[in-house]
């Protein structure tokens, strides 16, 4: 083999992977981000121009504003909830011999391994309305008077989603918690601190990058998750991704849908980069 | 001189496996005791008891007649450099070493005063603002020993301190332990399996094997008057002649006596190493390099020690 075959090798090997990356993902996308300008009505179809009539519109409408504010709302809040259950439930499970370790794992693990539906229509099931298994027996028992508010609200599809999304954090967090020095937690205790000291003090800062890293893991499935949203928000309470999958198959205004997808596409990866350089700035010094 | 720690049959049982067996040791205030044996000899297991990480099964240990094993690990103001070092990556040098006066509710100024004062002692006062990953092993081994030492604790528990450092700077940092140790005057426990290491070190030698004490005594005492083979093959190498256990070092070339043929010579700069075939089996001989012709591979030669056969 010549030389130049020899420094090619390593491209050719790639490049079959590299043209199905090309042809899956990056041309739909440049074809969605061109969508995006092109104009539409309701009885001449798209009309292949190139406006800005769609952005102007996603980008001032108050409608739009509202969907977009909700999605990063929710996907705020399962992130908050997920890190404040999934970073003490790694700790446990850290802290777990096995087979109890494997077992928990796996308990852990157990909402990947359901269909988004089936585990959504659980929750629905639970809570959905009067007929609600939940509702019906807390309000049989006496401590509620009216059915516990689920379905089409914000709080359903954060619980809904904070439940799917929190395997990613409880493994960033435990990812991190194989990092520490087993011997770290005994050698605060030895200079005299109690079992909370030792939590927030020893343990919480050197877990914060994996608690950080599940978030923007968290963050960025919650704002463009569908599935949870669209079953338990559905046409009444829309975020961005409903938002999108509506105008594309309902109203079949391809370009502002277009719009509106590339738009969270943007906000999410400037979010998700943006947090990740202050993480890496913030811990570079410490953990590199 | 009364005693100052007592260990009283310390015992520790993992499921079956006795891991220390009826342990007792009395340690004088100020004294520098190392447990040395090879690993899963309990060495490190008694260590953990007297820290509090690792409930005993039998036995008690007191702490100038107090009952230690009473007291939780967090109140019992011991001092301990862990193999690892377990500095925390995420403070400052400074702040690692201010965390035990912290908790002791030192004040802010006094604690101050003394973290530069035991920065100072161990040789890094120009290192208080850098994190643990910007220093070397070795400086890290002297931020642990400075973290452990300025809450000035009752006793220094060091769990195998420098065995993570090469050869070189093991032998510097012993130097410095031991003149550190002098100067604070502090009680010391050292775990090991580095016999040399704990015969420069420490005031006692307590050999540990399979969780039982075989010896417990000065370095040179054990190593001159071994009370079992174990103890005499763990502490340096040792030639079995006729019965007797003798050390190489011990033994010269003479005139007459035991007649062998040297097998192997090695050069080790400051001595030679010979293994020499003699009727009584092969005799490891070290003699020291004082510059003289020596006798090469292959030479007839005539062994001698002290009470020549």
């Amino acid at each position: 083999m010549g030389r130049h075959a020899v420094r090619a090798a390593p491209y050719l090997l790639s490049l079959p992977a590299l043209l199905l990356f090309a042809g899956v993902v990056v041309v739909p996308l440049l074809m969605t981000v061109l969508l995006s300008f092109h104009d539409w009505g309701q009885y001449k179809g798209i009309e292949p121009v190139f406006i800005l009539k769609n952005w102007h519109e996603v980008l001032t409408d108050s409608y739009f504003l509202e969907m977009f504010g909700r999605t990063f709302r929710i996907a705020f809040f399962v992130t908050l909830l997920a890190a404040m259950f999934g970073a003490p439930e790694a700790y446990i499970l850290n802290r777990m011999k096995s087979p109890w370790r494997g077992l928990f794992l796996l308990v852990i693990l157990g909402p990947l391994l359901i269909s988004v539906v089936a585990r959504t229509l659980g929750w629905a099931l639970l809570f959905g309305g009067n007929s609600g298994l939940v509702n019906k027996a807390l309000m049989s028992a006496g401590l509620i008077s009216a059915p516990l508010p689920f379905m089409f609200t914000e709080t359903g599809m954060v619980v809904a989603l904070a439940h799917v999304l929190m395997p990613y954090m409880v493994l960033a967090v435990w990812a991190a918690l194989q990092r520490l020095d087993p011997q770290i937690e005994n050698a605060a205790v030895a200079l005299g601190a109690g079992p909370f000291t030792v939590l927030r003090r020893i343990v919480l800062p050197q877990v914060m990058p994996g608690i950080l890293s599940g978030a923007i893991i968290v963050f960025a499935l919650a704002a463009s998750a569908f599935a949870t949203p669209a079953i338990i928000g559905g046409r009444r309470l829309k975020v961005a991704s409903t938002l999108a999958y509506d105008e594309f198959l309902n109203t079949l205004n391809w370009p502002l849908g277009a719009a509106v997808a590339v738009l969270l596409l943007v906000a999410l990866v400037a979010i998700v980069v943006g947090a990740s350089r202050l993480v890496e700035r913030r811990y570079a010094q410490v953990f590199g | 001189m009364t005693t100052f720690l007592t260990l009283d049959g310390l015992t520790k049982k993992f499921g079956t496996h006795l891991a220390v067996d009826g342990l007792s040791l009395e340690v004088e205030k100020g004294e520098f005791i190392a447990l040395l044996g090879p690993s899963g000899c309990g060495k490190t297991t008694t260590l953990q008891m007297i820290a509090g990480f690792v409930d005993p099964t039998a036995g008690a240990i007191r702490l100038e007649g107090r009952d230690l094993l009473a007291i939780k690990p967090a109140k019992r103001g011991l001092g301990i450099v862990f193999q690892s070092y377990a500095l925390f990556p995420h403070m400052t040098v400074a702040e690692n070493v201010a965390f035990g006066l912290e908790m002791q509710g030192v004040a802010a100024a006094e604690r101050t005063k003394r973290v530069a004062e035991t920065l100072e002692l161990v040789g890094l006062g120009a290192f208080a603002a850098r994190f643990p990953r910007q220093m070397s092993g070795g400086q890290q081994q002297r931020v642990a020993l400075a973290r452990a030492l300025v809450i000035r604790p009752n006793i220094l528990l060091l769990d195998e301190p420098l065995s993570n450092l090469d050869a070189k700077l093991r032998e510097e940092m012993q130097i410095e332990l031991r003149q550190i140790q002098r100067t604070v005057g502090t009680t010391t426990i050292l775990v090991t399996h580095d016999q040399a290491e704990a015969m420069a070190l420490s005031d006692r030698i307590v050999v540990m094997n399979q969780g039982r004490a075989e010896q417990i005594g000065p370095p040179h005492e054990a190593y001159e008057r071994p009370a079992t083979p174990f103890v005499a093959n763990f502490l340096g190498k040792t030639n079995l002649v006729n019965g007797t256990t003798v050390r190489p070092e011990k033994i010269s070339f003479a005139v007459s006596g035991l007649a062998g043929k040297v097998r192997t010579r090695i050069f080790q700069g400051n001595h030679w190493l010979y293994q020499v075939d003699t009727d009584s089996g092969l005799v490891t001989v070290i003699r020291q390099n004082t510059g003289e012709t020596m006798p090469a591979e292959g030479d007839q030669v005539h062994l001698a020690w002290g009470a020549t056969p």
